[in-house]
């Protein structure tokens, strides 16, 4: 561990609020973005956690973050779904506390079974990188009550197999519990094929587990959490977090 | 020393942009004949002589790599032989 990392961790230790781990898998990317929107905009307690730990105790809320977990070798999220910290994820999410996955971490739940479906190549076979207009499906999730319901948010996305896809069974499911939390969405806010920026099925963008405790989505809201860096619109997710984290 | 080679596919049901991709280069190569471009996985595998030189035993180990882990369910189709 570096002595940055050691530094900021004992900072971050000392902090009050509810306490976020970020999960650190080689290849990831997002982890230090993730981890400074809790610290720093949201002012919560945050430490890293490498893969190959065994334990997440103490811990309010787990993030999955985004990146290339093992090269996405094989399949985007396969091989980081056995790494040790994964068992611990589970017995998290089992316990009925917060999970969640962005981007990679979204591809990694559902290649663990903690989410259903899959993300495969984008339909256009480009790497989509740019702001996506979501909207808002479900406000009493605690992933997402800090916005209103239909809200319209401008999130960046990267990512080169964001295509959701399921079979019939699972879409009906996800659609009649309400599970869709995004969907893209074109600026006129319909979930139309103009929006859906990778072809994935009923244009969705983020999901939840039938217990509303572990979600994913591509869009990145991490990077969309202070107005400096082109939108605020993100920082909904980690404020609900906090608040569903503080109700616990 | 048992050799196990796998081909993993996508499901006949998704879309396989990457062989779409493939086909249109063909298309433009000249090849207006090829219908369709599907693209999968080929792993090879070699293993410690077997044990109990059970081939069920072995077949149904080789089943729960693909399933676990060399392909995804979900997604994905599997067939595996074993070579000896």
């Amino acid at each position: 561990m570096s002595v940055l990392m050691e530094r900021e961790q004992t900072a971050a230790s000392t902090g009050k609020g509810p306490k976020f781990a970020v999960v650190r898998f080689p290849g990831s990317n997002c982890d230090q973005d993730a981890f400074y929107v809790i610290k720093d905009v949201l002012e919560a307690q945050v430490d890293y956690v490498w893969h190959q730990e065994t334990r997440l105790d103490g811990y309010d809320v787990i993030i999955l973050p985004g990146g290339f977990s093992y090269g996405d070798y094989l399949r985007t999220g396969a091989v980081a779904r056995f790494a040790p910290i994964m068992e611990a994820v589970r017995a998290h999410a089992e316990r009925g506390r917060l999970v969640i996955g962005i981007c990679n971490g979204f591809q990694i739940l559902c290649e663990a079974g903690l989410l259903p479906g899959a993300l495969v190549r984008n339909a256009s076979c480009k790497f989509v990188c740019k702001y996506v207009t979501l909207r808002v499906e479900n406000t009493t999730s605690p992933f997402t009550s800090a916005y209103k319901q239909g809200q319209i948010l401008r999130i960046p996305t990267a990512h080169g197999e964001g295509c959701f896809v399921c079979d019939t069974a699972t879409l009906q499911a996800l659609e009649s519990e309400n599970r869709v939390l995004f969907r893209y969405v074109d600026a006129q806010g319909e979930a139309n094929a103009e929006g859906n920026p990778n072809g994935s099925l009923a244009n969705i963008a983020g999901i939840a587990n039938a217990t509303f405790n572990v979600m994913g989505m591509m869009p990145h809201p991490e990077r969309a959490s202070e107005k400096i860096l082109g939108s605020a619109d993100g920082r909904g997710v980690f404020e609900s977090l906090v608040r569903a984290a503080l109700a616990k | 020393m048992p050799q196990v080679k796998v081909v993993v596919t996508l499901k006949p049901t998704l879309l396989d942009a990457q062989g779409r991709v493939v086909q249109n280069a063909l298309h433009s190569m000249g090849y207006a004949n090829v219908e369709q471009v599907r693209i999968g996985k080929y792993m090879e595998l070699e293993l410690a002589a077997n044990g109990s030189g059970d081939p069920a035993a072995l077949a149904s180990e080789i089943k729960e790599m693909c399933d676990r882990l060399l392909a995804n369910p979900v997604i994905e189709n599997y067939q595996f032989e074993v070579v000896e």
